[in-house]
């Protein structure tokens, strides 16, 4: 690690100070609930979730490429880390989510009643 | 330490070492790589945990009435706010992590000692709090009953407010001694018993005509179902099992699969924070020692940094899909 390494202490508090914020919203809408979100949905999930998880992502996104150093590194190790996460991380996610919601159906419309 | 790009210029050292694939050296390749499987892990995990809650969507427990304690506040309901603290001081100590790491850059010994110090404190402070998190999980606050066809029944009054069993259950001049392995056979025994009987439970609803009985089925509303009072009645007899907090056969919040996943994945994330804490200790005693003094690099620090960063990533996840959503 011969290359010099200049302080990124004033990134480093910046990037605190938008996870504290980003969790202080969710939170926020947590416990406030705000119906015009929580009862409208999108794609069979309501709109509050979806600003959780897009909140989510974005927290993600700053812990990983600011406190790892994700931004520092050559674009191979970037690429070769990230891209399969997030490939095999949507698929196992579609699969799952889709079996799920088809085995809720199966329960619900027929005469099976199994908990398990 | 000699960092070397693999395509520029020492074509000849290619196969002689010294060389770093993707500018990384090999201890953090590999830290990263590590952490792309078990991230893989605990996504496989939150995804079974997403499967059986679309499973069961219409009956999955509300995560604002599990998780309403904070320390020194009994009976006060204050939903998310102990969680929004945990995940505070673990954010609090990715910084100090990450300062640790700049500071070993600029090769300043002592100021990676402080904020290593504070990174394990943080952690230790989080496995703490997760901890009583668990145990008012486990210990439970209302109590339920289990019916013959394995569905859970929670008590409410007029106004919908929660009651709990030891409000209203009737005392019984019944005797029922747990059964242990000296009055059995060796393999006989069971778990210990619920503070009261079903049929104290089905004598208080009795007595108590302003009782009501809330199912875990979910309304437009996107509210529990309260039932009428001829109807509570009719389910209560159905009464199976006293359900008092939490375990991995059962518990009192609703949906046997939501405990046991509670159980699994806060319990994963806390098996790798407290790893995490270990391995920290380690490398603070080695910080302190001057061993990466003398090896002029502090990359030992990065490295652990990298597992400390991504146990902190995990937790967002964790905290959005249990607590958020």
């Amino acid at each position: 690690m011969s290359h010099e390494h200049v302080s990124n202490i004033g990134r480093i508090w910046k990037v605190f100070g938008i996870l504290s914020a980003v969790t202080v919203v969710e939170v926020y809408l947590g416990i406030l609930k705000p119906d015009f979100l929580f009862m409208n949905d999108f794609l069979s999930m309501n709109l509050l979730n979806w600003i959780f998880y897009a909140l989510t992502i974005f927290k993600a996104y700053y812990i990983v490429y600011a406190f790892m150093h994700m931004e520092g590194e050559k674009s191979s190790l970037r690429s070769a880390v990230v891209f399969p996460v997030i490939f095999l991380i949507l698929y196992l996610l579609f699969i799952l989510l889709t079996e799920g919601d088809y085995i809720y159906e199966v329960f619900k419309n027929s005469t099976i009643k199994w908990n398990f | 330490m000699e960092a070397t790009v693999t395509t520029a210029n020492s074509e000849e050292k290619t196969w002689g070492g010294g060389n770093e694939p993707m500018g990384a050296s090999y201890g953090k390749l590999m830290m990263w790589f590590f952490i792309v499987s078990d991230a893989l892990t605990f996504s496989g995990f939150l995804a079974a945990y997403g499967f059986s809650r679309f499973k069961f969507i219409e009956t999955w427990p509300l995560a604002d009435e599990v998780f309403t304690h904070f320390p020194f506040m009994h009976g006060v309901s204050a939903p998310m706010y102990y969680v929004a603290l945990m995940t505070f001081i673990l954010i609090f100590s990715s910084v100090t992590m990450v300062l640790a790491v700049d500071a070993g850059h600029q090769m300043k010994k002592n100021k990676v000692v402080l904020y290593m110090f504070l990174t394990i404190i943080g952690g230790l402070i989080f496995v703490g709090s997760q901890a009583w998190e668990w145990k008012n999980f486990i210990k439970g606050e209302y109590g339920a009953i289990e019916t013959k066809g394995g569905s859970l029944l929670q008590f409410v009054d007029k106004d919908g407010n929660r009651v709990a069993l030891a409000e209203f259950a009737a005392v019984l001049p019944e005797e029922r001694e747990q059964l242990t392995r000296s009055k059995g056979k060796w393999f006989m025994d069971e778990p210990s018993l619920p503070s009261y009987s079903v049929a104290e439970v089905q004598a208080g609803f009795k007595a108590h005509p302003e009782l009501l009985i809330r199912t875990e089925v979910i309304t437009k509303e996107k509210k529990k179902t309260i039932l009428s009072r001829e109807e509570s009645e009719a389910r209560l007899s159905q009464a199976h099992y006293v359900v008092e907090g939490a375990n991995l056969k059962r518990n009192e919040y609703g949906s046997k699969l939501f405990a046991d996943f509670f159980f699994f994945i806060t319990g994963f994330h806390g098996f790798h924070v407290f790893s995490g804490v270990i391995i920290n200790i380690i490398i603070f005693f080695n910080v302190l020692i001057g061993t990466y003094e003398k090896r002029k690099s502090y990359e030992m620090v990065e490295k652990v940094g990298l597992y400390w960063h991504f146990v902190d990533l995990v937790w967002v996840f964790v905290f959005t899909v249990f607590y958020l959503v």
